[in-house]
């Protein structure tokens, strides 16, 4: 048992290429990206798709952990700060944890920016590929510490926006502290005579 | 606004300014500086009897100069709260008391000359930022007179001359002789849409309907009266705008495709020529009106700098401040826990403000309702037996996260996780390489860039670029298709003070031609100052390049921020002649040298190692 626990963890990656309709593929030859992804080491399984972030696309991720018992994933598709949640929670719900996904930029930073140089962002895609399954290799779980929430909250000037969301956040239950820097609260729209497109009153 | 006023949930605090804000999502500690009133709010009836005994005049900014009040006074009939205030810089003074009259008078005795400001700390758990906007000061369009002429007036000055409120109580006048004018002008997209360095080159969004809005309230007050609107494009994009924008031109009111180059005043009637190119008929046309309108548009805050920075916001190319993202999280921003609402964002009218501020409202809920949230496990931590209690770590921390070490007692630093927000400036700067950055280790780091420099290595621009700015201006160049050439291989770290000195040489030992380390401007960095370490880390290699004989001009800095698609693009070309300039002699020469140099420092570590050793047994 002592054994099993010390040596070291045989890695299983998996990689998705995402073609992104034609948003990556229109550019991108996702197929030699992932023949290519296929010849890196410890990389277990493959797999294309048209939209990786969709149901069945997550639903292929899902089902290659279960079936090649994947340690690993590397997602090949767009900006991490669009669907790095997405994907974080998908093997999460695969029992992976979050922390062992990595995702590689192909469509923001390749092939939306380079559409006229088809073979180069090819290139370019392998090369980032290689860099994210690297990455995937030394990736460590980690836990995430969860913090209670102070149930009380803070809203910054008090014109009709912020007099809006404070009243919203207060009907709704919650402590509202509201800092108006001028001595009433109103803003501009105080100042206004009638508003648009109601012809009304503005206070 | 009243029931802000009387909402038993809602702490109003008027006349205050935040101070300061520490924390993270869910527990923000922020100080509010209330600022001394010298009416006490809660006492004061508003019974007005200060004022009418003050003898200070002063323009009174709500009816914007057309009327005066008093230094003891109340904004507006209907402020809230509904409570006068003292402005100290208008009042005769109080030490010693030079006037004293208001207090006299007051029955409550709620006027204090001696009230202070006063710093309340407060605790929550979500913010949401809605500082509003200011309109643009039409000075600088000098063509239109505005400082010269006065029947030129801007479009706040319209609201409170039109307003019953207002200082002529509604009769629609004149300032030069208050007579009702029979013709009238608007002159939009004034600071808008302006190509020529004046004014701003967006669309501020709300002016064309606001002056749609001008002429009916004018064709309803005054029947009869002549209206014209010089516009290059009337933007009546909302619903039911299209049918208010109708109804104006059914009343008559005549809308003139131009913009007007100039307007002169005849000094013995003081009614105004303008002189325009109709660009629908392209005759020049000259329009005697006794008063012109400008149609001014909306910007950023000028005073907006310090919350922005309190909150660590970034803001776009406009000015405003940027969302999380622009389309699918319109009113997150970055930071999570902080929401914006309102023109804080971008021009917006009412109807959009309320939406918003509703929608942040139900973001803010979420969080709010939860009770508890996960945070992303990218802190760092401490190996304590590497540690040699330098205590550089605590003071490179921007969130002091950091409790300093003590060697006496040897007693290394702890990191306060819950406080850590993740920048890894410790982990680089630390010299023993006794921290570690989670999720962003340097084992992690050097596979990325080993695996980048592995094929071809001369070929290519390896990129140290930051989570919050540089990173995201690269993702903003490719939705805005920009195309720069292929070279670039990207790392990303949450800030550029993450990047370690070690990760630079590595690469140059492994052939990387240039490499180029980018970041946030200075005022953007969303962890405060973590930046100003990239900066003396980027120096001090820079000297050491220099010293090793390689040119320093092959270790890049770009600060690019969010909105800076554009400059990404044209870094990524201009870089391209660079990297294409380094010659594989250069290269080799380089990775040489710094082959020695690691193996010279290897050496020297282990010869000390061995005499503290040494030192030990002996």
């Amino acid at each position: 048992m002592a054994n099993e626990l010390t040596k070291p963890e045989e890695l299983r990656i998996g990689v998705f290429v995402c073609e992104c309709g034609l948003n990556i593929a229109g550019t991108i030859d996702c197929a030699a990206v992932s023949e290519y992804a296929r010849t890196l080491d410890d990389v277990a399984v493959v797999v294309q798709n048209k939209y990786t972030c969709a149901d069945p696309g997550q639903n292929e991720i899902k089902k290659a952990i279960r079936e090649h018992n994947l340690n690993r994933v590397v997602v090949a598709s767009c900006t991490p700060k669009i669907h790095e949640p997405t994907f974080r929670e998908c093997v999460a719900d695969a029992g992976l944890n979050p922390y062992l996904f990595e995702m590689v930029n192909i469509r923001e930073q390749c092939s939306w920016v380079h559409q006229n140089e088809k073979e180069k962002a090819t290139e370019k895609a392998k090369d980032l590929i290689r860099s994210g399954v690297a990455r995937a290799r030394v990736l460590e779980a980690q836990t995430e510490a969860v913090v209670p929430i102070t149930k009380a909250a803070l809203v910054v000037g008090g014109g009709i926006a912020g007099i809006q969301a404070a009243l919203d956040l207060a009907d709704g239950g919650h402590q509202v502290y509201l800092v108006e820097k001028e001595p009433t609260i109103g803003g501009i729209m105080a100042a206004l005579d009638k508003t648009y497109p109601t012809m009304d009153c503005s206070i | 606004m009243m029931d802000v006023g009387r909402h038993p949930r809602i702490e109003l605090m008027t006349f205050s300014e935040v101070e300061s804000v520490t924390g993270y999502v869910g527990n923000f500690q922020v100080t509010v500086r209330k600022k001394a009133r010298y009416v006490d709010a809660s006492e004061c009836t508003a019974c007005a009897e200060c004022s009418k005994v003050c003898p200070v005049a002063v323009p009174d900014e709500y009816q914007q100069g057309f009327s005066s009040r008093k230094a003891i006074y109340l904004p507006f009939p209907q402020a809230v709260p509904s409570a006068y205030i003292l402005n100290m810089e208008n009042c005769l003074g109080n030490n010693p008391i030079a006037c004293g009259k208001c207090a006299e008078v007051c029955e409550k005795k709620c006027i204090n000359y001696d009230d202070q400001d006063e710093l309340v700390k407060i605790e929550v758990g979500v913010i949401i930022t809605a500082t509003g906007m200011q309109v643009y000061d039409p000075t600088e369009y000098d063509e239109y007179g505005y400082t010269r002429y006065e029947n030129v007036i801007t479009s706040m000055e319209f609201e409170r001359l039109i307003c019953a409120g207002g200082p002529t109580e509604g009769h629609f006048i004149r300032p030069s002789d208050r007579r009702a004018p029979q013709t009238i002008g608007f002159i939009q997209c004034v600071g808008s849409r302006s190509r020529d360095g004046r004014g701003n080159p967006y669309c501020s969004n709300i002016c064309c309907m606001n002056t749609v809005k001008d002429t009916l309230l004018l064709c309803d007050h005054y029947p009869g009266i002549e209206a014209k609107v010089f516009y290059m494009d009337i933007r009546a994009f909302g619903k039911g705008f299209e049918d208010l924008y109708m109804r104006s031109k059914e009343e008559g009111v005549r809308y003139i495709r131009g913009i007007p180059g100039e307007v002169i005043e005849n000094p013995d009637t003081r009614n105004l020529t303008l002189t325009v190119e109709n660009t629908t008929t392209g005759r020049l046309e000259k329009h005697e009106l006794e008063m012109i309108v400008l149609s001014q548009g909306v910007i950023p805050r000028q005073d907006g700098d310090s919350i922005r920075k309190l909150l660590t916001l970034s803001t776009t190319s406009d000015g405003f401040i940027m969302e999380s993202h622009p389309k699918l999280k319109p009113v997150d921003a970055p930071t999570r826990g902080i929401y914006l609402a309102g023109c804080v964002e971008s021009p917006k009218d009412v109807k959009d403000s309320v939406t918003q501020a509703s929608a942040a409202a139900a973001r803010a809920s979420i969080l709010l309702n939860a009770g508890k949230t996960k945070v992303e496990a990218i802190t760092s931590q401490i190996d304590t037996d590497k540690c040699n209690y330098c205590g550089i770590c605590a003071k490179v921390c921007p969130y002091n996260a950091i409790l300093a070490p003590d060697r006496k007692a040897e007693k290394a630093p702890i990191i306060i996780q819950a406080a850590c927000a993740g920048c890894g400036a410790c982990a680089a700067e630390c010299p023993q390489d006794a921290i570690t950055m989670r999720h962003f280790t340097d084992e992690q780091m050097m596979a990325q860039i080993e695996a980048i420099l592995e094929v071809e290595p001369h070929k290519h621009l390896l990129t140290f670029a930051c989570n919050w700015c540089s990173y995201a201006g690269g993702d903003d160049a490719g939705t805005a298709r920009l195309q720069y050439p292929t070279t670039c291989r990207l790392i990303r770290t949450m800030c550029s003070g993450r990047v370690d000195e070690k990760f630079v040489w590595h690469a140059f030992r492994l052939g990387a031609p240039i490499v180029l380390v980018s970041g946030c401007h200075f005022s953007d960095c969303h962890y405060i100052s973590a930046v100003r370490w990239t900066q003396k880390r980027m120096d001090r290699m820079w000297n050491k390049l220099d010293k090793l004989g390689i040119r320093p001009e092959r270790l890049r800095l770009e600060w690019i921020s969010a909105a800076e698609g554009q400059k990404f693009a044209k870094v990524m070309r201009e870089i391209e002649d660079a990297v294409k300039a380094v010659t594989t002699e250069e290269i080799e020469f380089t990775m040489k040298v710094l082959a020695e140099e690691e193996a010279k420092n290897k050496a020297k570590k282990e010869k000390r190692k061995a005499k503290a050793a040494a030192e030990v047994t002996a």
